[in-house]
């Protein structure tokens, strides 16, 4: 297999489309006007959006902020069955928001913690018409497996506690699925700061998304720049192959005598 | 556990927590923790905690910008009936209190939703005096199934019902339910309900559980503050939401502070809850269950509903009639109580934005 090297022409594939940005962005957490200088500034092609948040019409509809041109992937928060989360996905569709949909299914409100079993459920029940989905998941390997038989178009496990900011403290977790899984992994949730992003990036994940840590920064969007700047530099770094810690490689092969001629 | 034995539990752990002892070591050591403990709540109301109100309300802040953004959801109450057969010292709707009673027609409620759904407002609370001969299940569920098509969420603070009633009004379309216990302490709960059925204490404080038993997915604390030893009653409130988010972890729980409030110049007692007490207390709350919403009624003036919006609420009200009607033409019955905010949506939606948060009017779906 060729490996592609070159950052410049690395689109990320989600649902048979491309995008260029491996930063998707949340919308949910800064006020509205906010939005778009945090969107111009992170140059993000996906922006996501709670659809509880969104109306048809109304006062500060949040639809109406969202720059044109961008993919939108509302998502299901204040669901607690896969039931309600297709209720919530079918309103995201009758409000235009495309078929992309992050499954959220969250039984937990002192934590967020997602709950994969009926994340599970509810994947079946939107692929089985026709969404993208893209489940929040507690990153689990059999549990990701499971999502990626069910349909889902990639896998977005957390790296910490929604809205924590407290970084990749799922590391080892993401990694096994970032080596097994063969649907994109798209860290989600907990990311604080544009260092641990890169980090996700570098490690092999094939996207982030952020929102609270851009939204409680004292300037969002140069905070959102700054995450832009992480994501490319980490996908570039696993794109040239970090070298191993400490592990010295000599310049002729140190076995090559295995099996060789008699000299 | 029984819910004599969960009222027996918490009323003995308020006894036995001595407020005064509370050392300025042990208010940071709350202030310190991650996840806090029902002790902590108690150390956070503390008169020790009072010197820590700046720091309080810098980690207020940001603990609810990590849940909730920096949001403020509108909603407003709609006053649709003022019978009531108690008698609460307090209360405006007291039986013996001569006020114009009126209950509100299924045309006048709708008339009433359409002029606050024009106001751009999408979360209503239908509230209603305990009169089950005037405003029975039946009444109220009728004015749900009117409030659910102009709204997105319609929430009740209604007298407490059966499990049986609470499925039938949460089928006809309400989520969320707010219950206040008003006092903890058994004694006084029972000398200021003087007659009627909210004498029965057991029966307000079950009413939570059931509702959440019955499908409800949210359900809102509080005491009355000012009635009785505040620190204590917010401490038993807490410990309340804590005990029914334990039965119920995937409930949404929410706190309010509504306050009787004090004569100026009066000499501090345990029982006054002046502002600096009041921000205390939501602060304190706040500090405790962060993921829970706080919401902030028009009882408060301008000035400290416009300070304290960034300082750990959820939720505001705006655009408030406290009498039966009144929202188009004239209020058809007298107010429970006297607002002090009565600025209309678009003046306190212009607030929020000019401080830098957002007015949401829309963040429930129906499932």
């Amino acid at each position: 297999m060729m490996i592609n090297n070159d950052p410049n022409n690395d689109p990320l594939t989600l649902g048979g489309r491309s995008f260029q940005s491996r930063l998707i962005l949340g919308s949910g957490k800064y006020p509205l006007p906010l939005m778009k200088e945090v969107i111009e500034a992170g140059q993000p092609d996906i922006v996501t959006l709670a659809v509880r948040r969104a109306s048809a019409g109304g006062a500060e509809n949040i639809l109406e902020h969202i720059p044109a041109g961008k993919t939108l992937l509302p998502n299901t928060s204040g669901a607690r069955t896969a039931r309600e989360a297709l209720t919530i996905a079918r309103l995201a569709r009758e409000l235009g928001c495309g078929d992309f949909i992050k499954i959220e299914v969250i039984t937990d409100p002192k934590y967020l913690m997602p709950d994969n079993e009926e994340t599970l459920a509810a994947t079946r029940l939107l692929v089985a018409e026709g969404f993208i989905a893209l489940p929040y998941m507690n990153p689990d390997l059999v549990m990701a497996r499971k999502l990626v038989e069910a349909g889902a178009a990639a896998v977005m496990p957390l790296g910490a506690p929604i809205g924590s900011n407290k970084g990749l403290t799922t590391r080892e977790l993401v990694a096994l699925l970032v080596a097994e899984i063969k649907a994109p992994v798209i860290v989600d949730a907990g990311l604080g700061k544009p260092s641990q992003a890169c980090e996700a990036l570098e490690m092999g994940a094939d996207a982030v998304m952020v929102n609270t840590a851009v939204a409680t920064a004292d300037d969002p969007p140069a905070m959102a720049r700054a995450f832009a700047l992480a994501v490319r530099a980490g996908r570039a770094a696993y794109l040239a192959g970090p070298g191993r810690v400490g592990a010295g490689e000599a310049s002729s092969p140190l076995t090559g005598f295995l099996g060789g001629s008699a000299s | 556990m029984s819910q004599a034995g969960l009222i027996q539990r918490l009323q003995a752990a308020v006894a036995a927590f001595d407020f005064q002892a509370v050392s300025p070591r042990r208010v940071e050591a709350a202030l310190a923790r991650e996840h806090r403990t029902p002790e902590d709540l108690g150390a956070l109301l503390s008169p020790a905690a009072a010197a820590y109100l700046e720091v309080m309300a810098a980690q207020a802040q940001a603990a609810t910008s990590r849940f909730f953004g920096r949001n403020i959801v509108l909603y407003t109450p709609l006053y649709i009936a003022n019978h009531c057969v108690n008698e609460c010292a307090y209360c405006g709707y007291n039986l013996r209190n001569r006020i114009r009673r009126a209950k509100l027609t299924l045309e006048e409620i709708e008339a009433e939703a359409r002029a606050i759904a024009a106001t751009g407002l999408q979360d209503i609370l239908l509230l209603t005096g305990e009169s089950p001969a005037k405003a029975d299940v039946a009444y109220i569920a009728s004015a749900v199934e009117i409030l659910r098509s102009w709204f997105a969420c319609v929430g009740l603070e209604i007298y407490p019902l059966a499990t049986a009633d609470y499925a039938r009004l949460h089928q006809a379309g309400a989520d969320y339910i707010s219950v206040y216990q008003e006092t903890y302490d058994p004694a006084l709960y029972d000398h200021v309900h003087r007659a009627g059925p909210k004498k029965d204490y057991a029966r307000r404080f079950g009413a939570h559980d059931r509702a959440l038993a019955a499908g409800f997915r949210g359900a809102s604390f509080g005491s009355l503050l000012g009635l009785g030893p505040f620190r204590r009653d917010v401490l038993a409130c807490g410990l309340h939401a804590w005990a029914v988010q334990e039965k119920y972890p995937q409930a949404e729980i929410g706190f309010s502070v509504p306050r009787l409030r004090p004569f100026p110049n009066q000499t501090q007692t345990e029982v006054d809850v002046h502002e600096t007490e009041l921000l205390q207390i939501m602060l304190a709350l706040r500090l405790f269950m962060p993921w829970a919403g706080l919401s902030l009624s028009t009882r408060e003036s301008p000035r400290f509903r416009d300070h304290a919006l960034r300082l750990g609420v959820t939720r505001l009200s705006a655009g408030v009639c406290t009498g039966v009607g009144g929202h188009q033409g004239r209020e058809k019955g007298d107010p429970q109580f006297h607002k002090d905010d009565g600025r209309s949506v678009a003046e306190i939606s212009q607030v929020i934005r000019e401080r830098g948060w957002q007015p949401v009017f829309h963040d429930h779906v129906r499932v």
